[in-house]
């Protein structure tokens, strides 16, 4: 009995961790409104469950397979839209980033957010359920449904509780990410009425679509439909100004789930959706030119906007700009080390940038300001906090034996592979990475204590548990990166595969599709 | 023989002192700090008698650090005798300056933070000589430039330090871009970094291939080791406490460069091009950085100067296939060079702080250890024979006009000038007459042990430790030549050199100063290190900084790309007081946003039905 009630739950362990925010969001409705305890409490302990729920995916994930944990239910049948949710090595990574990071901008929110307390946690575990539905939907119409469903809270938490030009930004974010899912939502549906037409059958399945036989005209068409959808959300360069702006304007959590996990939906959809829907497209010379020239254009242009911010946060959102740059160049680079190591570099994101933007959060709450003059010298008062942004700095910059090294290093080794300039202009990035957090680690943790922070208290026990775990995966990944290349191996080469179909046998590497494919053992 | 515990030792004591070190007496952080560093070179040395010939490299796997596709990557150690000179030398030399620290830091503020970050920088420093492949070594190789900027920016309310910590971190990252662009190349083309595989099939590789490898590394080895152009950061490095400076900017972590390229011979080999490059860079760099020395007035400026001239010889020696020569003059250099750096902060802390040469003058009676002790390294590193530097400097010499003579002939004029340089800042700080204000005294025992070890190094450690002997099976053989009349020209020079700084500084002290009166034009380019810094600031850093302002960020982004879309952000603002009321509702306005949302995805399916069913029929 015992066993089979633990079998059961394994069974829906993804719905289980898809739900659990949105089943804590009911409950927390009926808190009243009186008791902003209570909701706080209510609102960490619920997204701390959520992470917990979600452990079990990792002990339990079989790398040998592909899409696991999956369940199927009906939906709505007419349409032929069914409940498919699965995840594999990219999803699992993703919903662990989601699961930690959500819990963590929960946590970073308690003493940070004062009015409507209510409302906030109800949004931000709203938010949590459709960003985990994003990276587990099978059926496109479910996925675009929790695609859509992330746009509505986040249009909320920078709206309501954000900074003076809240509105702005909060317009400025919904209009361009409207404007790209309704372009995706032709292209899902270009897609339905194809499969339509070969099958005569209604599916938004995403294993049926894969069978689609599709001209290299609507490949086209639809590559670019997804295109302007994810491109908006990773951001590509020339559609990131709006992040800037939302950054800004957004409380703390709110900048650190846009940029660690938010922006992901962008990278995520290219890897899980254009590649394989649209393989002959996506390996159009023209349109891999393109792609990688836009990503290059965002490395080196979001470094150096960096480079010119006077405002702390919107220097951090600058800096996504170019981190996503690498990501995106991975994808493009449409071969396996780039693709791993766009997915690791996707990570990497989330937890350095997230470390950036709490850490922005740790002076705001302090000081009410987020211009970099107003700092200085708090190696002086804050020693822990200046170690912790620190360690957050070097893995951004791509520091070994950090994380973002790891990511770095196997993005620029898959453009290289491709075309030397890529690498190139990708490493003129990194050399640029450095100098603009450097200039911000000396102009604000360094030089003379401004009278103005000699009173600055230094991290509390709350903040420095939002860290630690955070700096801990840091250096796992950065020492140990093996698990997440293995957890990898198999997505990456079922999307590379199905773009490049026999590029493992082409370049004698060993097949991770292949059952008997022997680990390649280096003699030593 | 557990070589992992060689760097693991100082990491230890990093994490001990960098932790707790806050609350710990200075005792026990010199116990930690120093402890950790001395039992790692006692490890260095139990393991050096417990592997015996070393006639082929020794090599431990810990694990696999990163497989993906074809690279495979270890975290391998291995030893052979080039890595046990760097060992003995790295954890050696280490040993004492750690030493000299606690006299030299009794004083300052930060001790723990202090001796925690060179702590760490032995760590990172002995990953990179124990690396068994490109990758590892890359990670010492960047960790010690960490280090660096952390020792460099250690007096971080100073903005000139934190300043010059930037402009080495900065810089070096401009030679790591080739260093890691050499990685991916090699990866590519000789799909591994294991020196054992690279090494193995380097030969049968193109020489198109190993030349473009080896002149990458070679930026790479320019930003570390402070070469031409990129050696800009060094001399600022000195804003750094004095033990860092004989540390990690003169003794280990500048020779990183010529050790990688050394270690790198069997690509260089089958590369002559790139070869012929690193001779160049480093017989130019030699030749420039000394006539800058000759115009400096600190102290410790005129060391960092002389520091890149070295680096240059070794890089010459390494250039023209006397790779073992120029590992020997990296151990000589270490000798004389940390002494000269530790002897002028003994002067430092006698002065409180003073470093100017200008207000310094007849110390010899004040502080006759640190005089007789830094006597000792300016023989030897002017090249007075039988002292350490003659030896290693004459054989690179040697090597260079086997190569080419100009090379020699320029090697020799920059021997007499580094005699000059050298002498006249003895000359100026122990000669003479007192010229400043404080009360000079001698250094404690705790310092002057150190220099004294080092002062017995720099005289004896020319014949004591023949390198090349001791490295002549690792690395291909060059003709034997012994010329006697090319020595002999050498040593003239330095001679020559000592003498025109005893003329100019001890014998007719105005004549300096009417010399640089007289060649005015020339002496101030000179003394104002030839603009190279104006030079770079207004030709790669301003335009940087103005371009991205006014061009991307003031420009494109606020006026061309939000610009485009003003329309829409004009009748955003319009929607957004609209969007406004519906604040106040979440709940509703949420309602309100599923009811849009379905609106539009009815409207598109319809659409798209109609557009290609229709189509279709």
């Amino acid at each position: 009995m015992r066993d089979y009630s633990l079998f059961s739950f394994m069974d829906h362990i993804l719905s289980i961790v898809l739900f659990t925010p949105l089943a804590g969001l009911l409950v927390l409705l009926f808190i009243p409104s009186s008791k902003p305890r209570a909701i706080k409490l209510w609102a960490n302990a619920i997204s701390l469950a959520g992470f917990l729920v979600s452990l079990p995916l990792v002990f339990n994930f079989d790398h040998t397979r592909d899409f696991q944990f999956v369940e199927k239910a009906a939906w709505i049948p007419t349409l032929g839209a069914t409940y498919h949710i699965g995840i594999d090595g990219l999803g699992l990574l993703l919903v662990m980033l989601t699961t930690l990071l959500g819990f963590l901008s929960i946590l970073s929110s308690w003493s940070a957010v004062h009015e409507r307390l209510k409302e906030y946690y109800a949004f931000f575990l709203l938010l949590q359920t459709g960003m985990l539905g994003v990276f587990m939907a099978l059926d496109l119409l479910l996925f675009f449904v929790f695609w859509e469903t992330v746009l509505v809270p986040m249009y909320f938490i920078i709206g309501i509780w954000g900074g003076p030009r809240r509105v702005y930004a909060a317009i400025k974010f919904m209009i361009y990410t409207l404007i790209g899912s309704v372009l995706m939502l032709l292209g899902i549906l270009t897609l339905y009425f194809q499969h339509y037409r070969q099958f005569q059958l209604y599916s938004f399945d995403y294993a049926d679509l894969m069978h689609t036989q599709l001209s290299p005209a609507v490949q086209w068409w639809v590559f670019w439909a997804f295109f302007v959808g994810f491109a908006v959300k990773v951001p590509m360069w020339p559609f990131h100004t709006w992040l800037p702006d939302a950054h800004v304007e957004a409380p703390t959590a709110g900048s650190v789930i846009l940029a660690s996990v938010l922006l992901k939906m962008g990278t995520y959809g290219f890897l899980r959706f254009s590649l394989p829907l649209v393989p002959d497209a996506s390996r159009n010379q023209t349109v891999v030119g393109i792609m990688v020239f836009l990503s290059i254009v965002g490395i080196v242009y979001g470094a150096l906007a960096s480079l010119m911010q006077k405002d702390w946060k919107k220097l951090v959102a600058y800096s996504s700009v170019s981190h996503l740059g690498f990501c995106t160049l991975g994808i493009f680079a449409l071969n396996p080390a780039g693709m791993s190591g766009s997915i690791i570099q996707q990570i990497n994101h989330g937890i350095s940038t997230g470390m950036l933007f709490l850490i922005v959060g740790v002076v705001y709450e302090r000081r009410h300001t987020r211009e970099i003059a107003e700092y200085g010298g708090l190696l002086k008062v804050m020693p822990i906090f200046t170690l912790v942004f620190g360690l957050a700095a070097l893995s951004s910059m791509g520091m070994p034996p950090l994380n973002g090294f790891i990511g770095e290093l196997t993005i620029l080794g898959g453009a290289y592979q491709e075309k030397v300039m890529w690498a190139f202009w990708a490493a003129v990035g990194i050399a640029l990475g450095a100098a603009y957090l450097l200039w911000l680690f000396q102009r604000t943790m360094l030089g003379e204590v401004n009278e103005k922070n000699r009173t600055l208290k230094d991290l509390n026990w709350r903040e420095i548990a939002i860290f630690a775990p955070l700096i801990v995966w840091a250096f796992w990944i950065g020492l140990n990166p093996q698990p997440y290349f293995r957890v990898l191996d198999r997505p990456v080469a079922q999307i590379v595969e199905r773009v490049r179909p026999g590029y493992y046998a082409a370049h004698r590497l060993p097949n991770p599709l292949e059952p008997a494919a022997p680990q390649t053992q280096a003699a030593r | 023989m557990q070589l992992w515990l060689i760097p693991i030792l100082p990491l230890a004591g990093f994490l001990i002192n960098g932790l707790f070190g806050r609350r710990f007496s200075k005792g026990l952080i010199n116990a930690v700090a120093i402890g950790s560093v001395v039992l790692s070179f006692a490890w260095v040395l139990k393991t050096i008698f417990g592997l015996g010939e070393l006639s082929a490299p020794y090599t431990e796997h810990y694990f696999t650090w990163i497989q993906s596709g074809i690279v495979n990557i270890g975290c391998d150690f291995a030893v052979d005798r080039l890595t046990v000179v760097m060992l003995l030398v790295v954890t050696g030399i280490g040993s004492l300056i750690h030493i000299y620290s606690i006299g030299y830091m009794a004083h300052e503020g930060g001790y723990y933070r202090f001796f925690a970050f060179l702590n760490l920088f032995m760590f990172f420093m002995l990953v990179l000589v124990l690396a068994a492949n490109y990758l590892v070594l890359f990670v010492g190789w960047e960790g010690v430039g960490l280090c660096s900027y952390l020792l460099i920016g250690f007096y971080f309310d100073k903005k000139f330090a934190t300043d010059a910590g930037n402009k080495a971190f900065i810089v070096n990252r401009i030679g790591d871009f080739g260093f890691s662009l050499a990685i991916f190349y090699m990866v590519k083309n000789l799909g591994s970094l294991d020196f054992a595989t690279v090494f193995q099939r380097a030969p049968g590789a193109s020489e198109a291939v190993l030349t473009t490898i080896g002149l990458l590394l070679l930026l790479g080895a320019c930003g570390k080791s402070a070469q031409l152009p990129l050696y800009v950061w060094l001399p600022d490095a000195m804003a750094g406490p004095t033990p860092v400076s004989a540390l990690i900017h003169a003794a280990t972590m500048v020779t990183a460069g010529v050790y990688m390229t050394a270690r790198s011979w069997p690509i260089y080999t089958h590369a002559p091009a790139a070869m012929d490059t690193i001779a160049i860079v480093g017989i130019a760099t030699a030749f420039f950085a000394a006539t800058i020395g000759l115009a400096q007035n600190d102290i410790k400026k005129v060391f960092a100067y002389s520091t890149v001239s070295q680096l240059g010889y070794m890089f010459v020696g390494v250039g023209c296939g006397a790779f073992s020569a120029g590992i020997w003059h990296l151990v000589t250099h270490a000798f004389f060079k940390a002494l000269l750096f530790l002897g002028s902060g003994s002067v430092i802390h006698a002065l409180a702080g003073e470093q100017d040469l200008r207000h310094m003058g007849g110390l010899r009676k004040k502080t006759p250890w640190t005089f007789l002790t830094m006597m000792c390294a300016a023989v030897a590193i002017a090249g007075i024979p039988p002292f350490s530097g003659f030896y290693s400097k004459d054989a690179i010499l040697l090597a260079a006009h086997q190569h080419a003579p100009w090379m020699y002939w320029l090697g020799v004029v920059t021997a007499g000038m580094t005699a000059f340089y050298v002498f006249r800042a003895m000359f100026l700080a122990f000669f003479g007459d007192y010229r400043g204000h404080e009360h000079a005294h001698e250094s404690p025992p705790v310092m002057i042990a150190p220099l004294a070890i080092l002062a017995l190094l720099s005289l004896v450690g020319g014949f004591l430790f023949n390198v090349p002997h001791f490295l002549a099976a690792l690395f291909p053989a060059l003709a034997e030549s012994e010329d006697v009349s090319l020595m002999a020209i050498s040593v003239a020079a330095g001679l020559a050199g000592v003498a025109l700084a005893w003329l100019m500084y001890v014998a007719r002290p105005g004549m300096a100063d009417s010399l640089a009166a007289g060649l005015r034009g020339l002496y101030t380019w000179v003394y104002n290190k030839y603009y190279v810094d104006e030079l770079y600031d207004a030709a790669v850093v301003k335009p940087v900084v103005n371009g991205s302002r006014v061009v991307l960020w003031k420009g494109v982004d606020a006026g061309l790309i939000d610009g485009s879309v003003n329309g829409v952000g004009a009748r955003a603002r319009n929607l957004g007081s609209v969007l406004r009321l519906m604040q106040s509702g979440s709940i509703r306005s949420y309602a309100t946003w599923v009811l849009f949302g379905s609106v539009v995805l009815i409207v598109a399916m319809v659409a798209v039905e109609i557009s290609l069913v229709g189509g279709a029929r």
